[in-house]
């Protein structure tokens, strides 16, 4: 596998700007229907099982509590979470790869 | 088809934790022996994010349903099965402690559904398949077929893991289930085939894991 330079950091920068207008424009316009899972859920009556602990999470639902405004605020998760994935796909794969 | 707590019970998702932290470490020593494994890691960390960002997109199905882009058969297909478990793994992770988008206690759960049943096993069986029929690379229909089939198989096992824990009847969940993600595999199907071939067609092949990378 041989990759052109120029070519290959282009196409990366392309798909990093790709997810991030994605996560943060786009996202906010996602609909916000129960996904398949909990429509079963509610359905069939145990919904009522579930239990939360997430208690560590700073966006819960793609929100940030500290964001009034529903369209910023869901946003401004999508930009953060996109940075962090690539981030720590990126650390723990340079961990892993020593060669 | 993120799990919430509460729904499995902890022998089920201890189970499926043990089989999906195997797997995650299987996973890394297989990618620590690939060949240019380096010049890979900026492309399978950019496609981590990108499936990230995907799955915050909730599209409308019938009936008042969401579904969104589960994206493993995808990534299997672009950087291959183990950088796939592995960026999948870490997308689920993030988005259960950061966003509590799916459980705690049923991580490994949603780990073992969603980036082995849906992204592993089923390019595994994907690749059985296209070598009986003799298909070729990135032929449309049966990725199609088999990222709408990664969809439903998850579909499948999750309410299996719903049926083991006694939170609901099998002939209750079965049906539900695999129906309404029968439906929303078809937009999996659709972002699948769309992202493949512009990977396929405007990149550089080595972009693409043509040579099936095991």
């Amino acid at each position: 596998m041989k990759f052109k330079d120029l070519d290959y950091k282009k196409v990366i920068v392309i798909i990093f700007l790709l997810s991030i207008f994605l996560a943060v424009f786009l996202s906010p316009f996602a609909s916000s229907f129960p996904d398949g899972l909990e429509k079963v859920a509610e359905r069939n009556g145990f919904i009522i099982k579930e239990r939360d602990m997430n208690f560590f999470s700073m966006f819960k639902d793609y929100n940030f509590k500290f964001i009034k405004n529903d369209f910023f605020s869901i946003g401004f998760s999508g930009l953060i979470g996109t940075i962090l994935v690539f981030g720590l796909t990126y650390f723990v794969l340079r961990l892993i790869i020593r060669k | 088809m993120h799990i919430p707590d509460g729904f499995v019970s902890l022998p089920v998702n201890l189970i499926d934790a043990g089989i999906s932290l195997s797997f995650l470490t299987y996973s890394m020593k297989k990618i620590s022996k690939y060949e240019n494994s380096k010049q890979k890691i900026p492309l399978v960390s950019v496609f981590a994010a990108f499936i990230f960002a995907a799955q915050m997109l909730n599209f409308p199905v019938a009936g008042g349903t969401s579904g969104h882009l589960l994206g493993g058969f995808l990534a299997s297909l672009i950087v291959g099965p183990w950088y796939s478990f592995l960026l999948m793994s870490i997308v689920l992770i993030l988005q259960c402690f950061s966003f509590a988008d799916g459980g705690v206690i049923a991580l490994g759960s949603n780990i073992f559904n969603m980036a082995l049943i849906g992204g592993v096993f089923t390019y595994y069986i994907y690749l059985t398949v296209k070598k009986l029929l003799k298909i070729k690379d990135f032929n449309v229909v049966s990725v199609a077929f088999f990222s709408w089939f990664s969809v439903v198989l998850s579909a499948f096992f999750c309410s299996l893991e719903l049926v083991l824990s006694g939170t609901s009847k099998a002939s209750v969940v079965f049906p539900a289930m695999l129906s309404i993600h029968a439906l929303i595999g078809i937009g999996e199907a659709i972002i699948t085939v769309s992202v493949v071939g512009v990977f396929y067609k405007f990149l550089p092949k080595s972009f693409v894991n043509l040579k099936n990378e095991i």
